[in-house]
């Protein structure tokens, strides 16, 4: 009997409590995101790298522009690093201040990653969500188109674009842009699929919510993981693609440069030995790329426990 | 006599089943998955529904709130037809008929908290209600489930398998419907758990005067809830009467055999029992016997069932089947 007592007078407790607050699985997943110590230095780097490329350029002496006549035609003996001379970098074989360009590089080279991989998230996953909710003869046609597209040369035809259309930013984007959401609209049709037949889309359905908001608010949520990891690796695939595009001759062009264009340049100067050139660009070149993966493969871990 | 709250009249649900590799052109073979199904419902009564799996209950319940397309008629209160209505006229019957599902953790979006997966139905069927009336709505409904209203921001996994079903419950209810479809909804649960639940429907259909259909394979939880009970085999109704009568004096030998099958907590009786086996296992629906769909597994099989599907007969005690006199409910 008291035990009884007890127990109502405690149950008013807690409904008088104020309302618990949830713990969502996106703060789960953060939460377990910040004891990925790998990940976390990455994203450090990470963003230490984009500081490093949007103010480098404002806190170096030298713009990326300039040339240094003092060491125009010896760059091997006078453009080396130095603090002396304000090259932090050293300079490239034009005299032009290494520390601006690779800052301008880096620059660059993010942007292409970062825009390419937008268009690929907006337009793939719209795509795949409509394809795979709708489902049926719809679904056939959108993935057939998807099949014909991706049987297209990537490369072949991003070369093409800017051989025909000329050498810009613009145009980058636009080939990268083009082709790079295929991937993205194959995985999120997939999870759409299996996600379409959960019993909480049949009880919005069975409540009359229309098919937009069941994409919306019932599909597109529990998509963000896989896209939201997806997207950590393609931005390095973006990366990689303008970069070789650049060390082929055929990127960005001067005075604009990227990362790809750098390491060409200063894969040429080998021979004269200032390695220097080689190196800086390299080298956020592969921290950068390095610095995405171990974001993504922690971000995977983070929202996706059961699957490790 | 008032009209029932739902009168179905010849079901039929079929898929169209594709081999993975087929040409474009092949023909679809078809899976009959209800075969005629009939059954009337009067406001505040509950059926139950058994069979063996792949029987066809869970598409019965996803046929009647049109998330499988169907054809036949389903009257709703008498008048309105509901396969005839386009989506946009259904929408208003949604409301009258709600659905609670089998996995209560699967049947629960794990991205929204419960707060808003209680109030979605809700704000699909009232657009005009503000934040502030929404969210007292559905405190009240928790509360009324059984879930503390302090809990509404937590998110489904924090929360057991009972209480998500509860959850799943009060979003069923929120909108006050006048039919509710419970398939199969303790199935998951453990026993303890599924008495807590089963009690709370009860105790709801009561107090709301809710009608229910209720789907589940354990004959003992039908037993305690059903006024009426119907019994499927194969997409086809093999057997549909009240409660008491059923389980007093099943008349149709695949009910026998599923009673048979009931565990007696009480070892003694139950090894005394005798079992009716089935033998063999349920017929691939994409090609079902001929006659009456139960004789490859009845016992009492003549030359006649391959030849002739047996009607359902019968006024309140209805049965199909050749060998079962309708008017006695007794084997001929």
């Amino acid at each position: 009997m008291v035990t009884a007592k007890l127990r109502a007078g405690d149950l008013s407790r807690i409904t008088d409590m104020a309302e618990v607050k949830g713990r969502s699985l996106w703060a789960d997943a953060r939460k377990r995101f910040l004891l990925n110590k790998a990940a976390v230095a990455s994203l450090l780097v990470l963003m230490f790298i984009t500081l490093f490329s949007l103010t480098g350029e404002a806190v170096a002496p030298w713009t990326n522009e300039e040339i240094d006549f003092n060491v125009i035609g010896s760059a091997d003996t006078k453009g080396m690093p130095s603090l002396e001379s304000g090259h932090y970098f050293g300079t490239d074989d034009l005299g032009r201040d290494l520390f601006a360009r690779s800052a301008q590089g880096t620059r660059v080279s993010l942007m292409v990653g970062f825009v390419g991989t937008f268009i690929a998230v907006l337009v793939g996953t719209v795509y795949g969500a409509v394809s795979g909710y709708v489902g049926g003869r719809t679904d056939a046609i959108m993935m057939r188109i998807v099949d014909i597209l991706s049987a297209i040369p990537y490369m072949f035809v991003l070369i093409l674009l800017l051989v025909m259309f000329g050498r810009s930013m613009f145009m980058i984007f636009v080939g990268i842009g083009l082709l790079s959401w295929l991937g993205m609209a194959r995985i999120v049709r997939g999870q759409t699929l299996s996600l379409k037949h959960k019993e909480y889309i049949e009880a919005a359905r069975a409540s009359g919510v229309s098919s937009w908001k069941i994409i919306l608010r019932h599909i597109l949520p529990n998509l963000l993981g896989v896209v939201v990891v997806y997207t950590t690796l393609l931005i390095p695939d973006m990366i990689m693609a303008e970069s070789f595009i650049s060390f082929l001759g055929l990127g960005v062009q001067e005075p604009l440069t990227s990362l790809g264009a750098l390491i060409a340049e200063g894969s040429k100067s080998i021979v004269q030995g200032s390695l220097w050139q080689l190196y800086f660009p390299l080298a956020f070149f592969t921290v950068t790329l390095y610095a995405f993966y171990f974001v993504g493969d922690g971000l995977r871990d983070a929202l996706d426990p059961k699957d490790r | 006599m008032t009209a029932p709250l739902l009168d179905v009249r010849d079901l039929r649900v079929s898929f169209k089943i594709r081999n993975d590799g087929d040409m474009p052109w092949t023909k679809h073979r078809e899976l009959k998955a209800l075969n005629g199904v009939n059954l009337t419902l009067n406001a505040g009564e509950t059926l139950g529904i058994v069979g063996e799996s792949g029987c066809g209950k869970s598409t019965l319940a996803r046929a009647l709130i049109q998330i499988v397309p169907a054809s036949g008629k389903v009257l709703w209160q008498g008048q309105t037809d509901l396969l005839t209505l386009t989506p946009r006229q259904m929408l208003a019957y949604r409301s009258q008929v709600q659905m609670v599902f089998q996995d209560p953790l699967v049947s629960l979006n794990p991205r929204m908290s419960v707060g808003a997966i209680v109030a979605e139905p809700l704000r699909t069927h009232h657009p005009d209600l503000s934040q502030t009336q929404i969210k007292q709505r559905v405190q009240e409904m928790m509360e009324r489930v059984g879930l503390l209203p302090n809990q509404i921001n937590r998110y489904p996994h924090e929360f057991s398998g009972g209480q998500c079903q509860r959850i799943g419950i009060a979003r069923a209810l929120i909108v006050g419907p006048k039919l509710l479809i419970c398939d199969e909804p303790v199935s998951a649960l453990d026993v303890s758990i599924q008495a807590q639940v089963i009690n709370l429907l009860a105790e709801l259909q009561r107090d709301l005067g809710l009608a229910m259909i209720f789907i589940a394979h354990d004959l003992s939880v039908v037993k305690h809830i059903s006024n009426r009970v119907m019994v499927l085999y194969l997409g086809r109704t093999m057997e549909l009467a009240a409660s008491k009568a059923l389980f007093a004096h099943a008349a149709h030998p695949y009910t026998k055999a599923l009673l048979s099958a009931v565990p007696i907590p009480d070892p003694a009786k139950e090894r005394a029992k005798q079992m009716i086996p089935l033998e063999g296992d349920l017929p691939s629906p994409m090609s079902p016997p001929s006659g009456c769909v139960f004789r490859t597994r009845c016992s009492i099989a003549q030359n006649r069932c391959a030849s002739e599907v047996p009607a359902l007969l019968g006024t309140t005690h209805q049965v199909a089947c050749h060998l079962v006199n309708t008017a006695t409910s007794e084997p001929v």
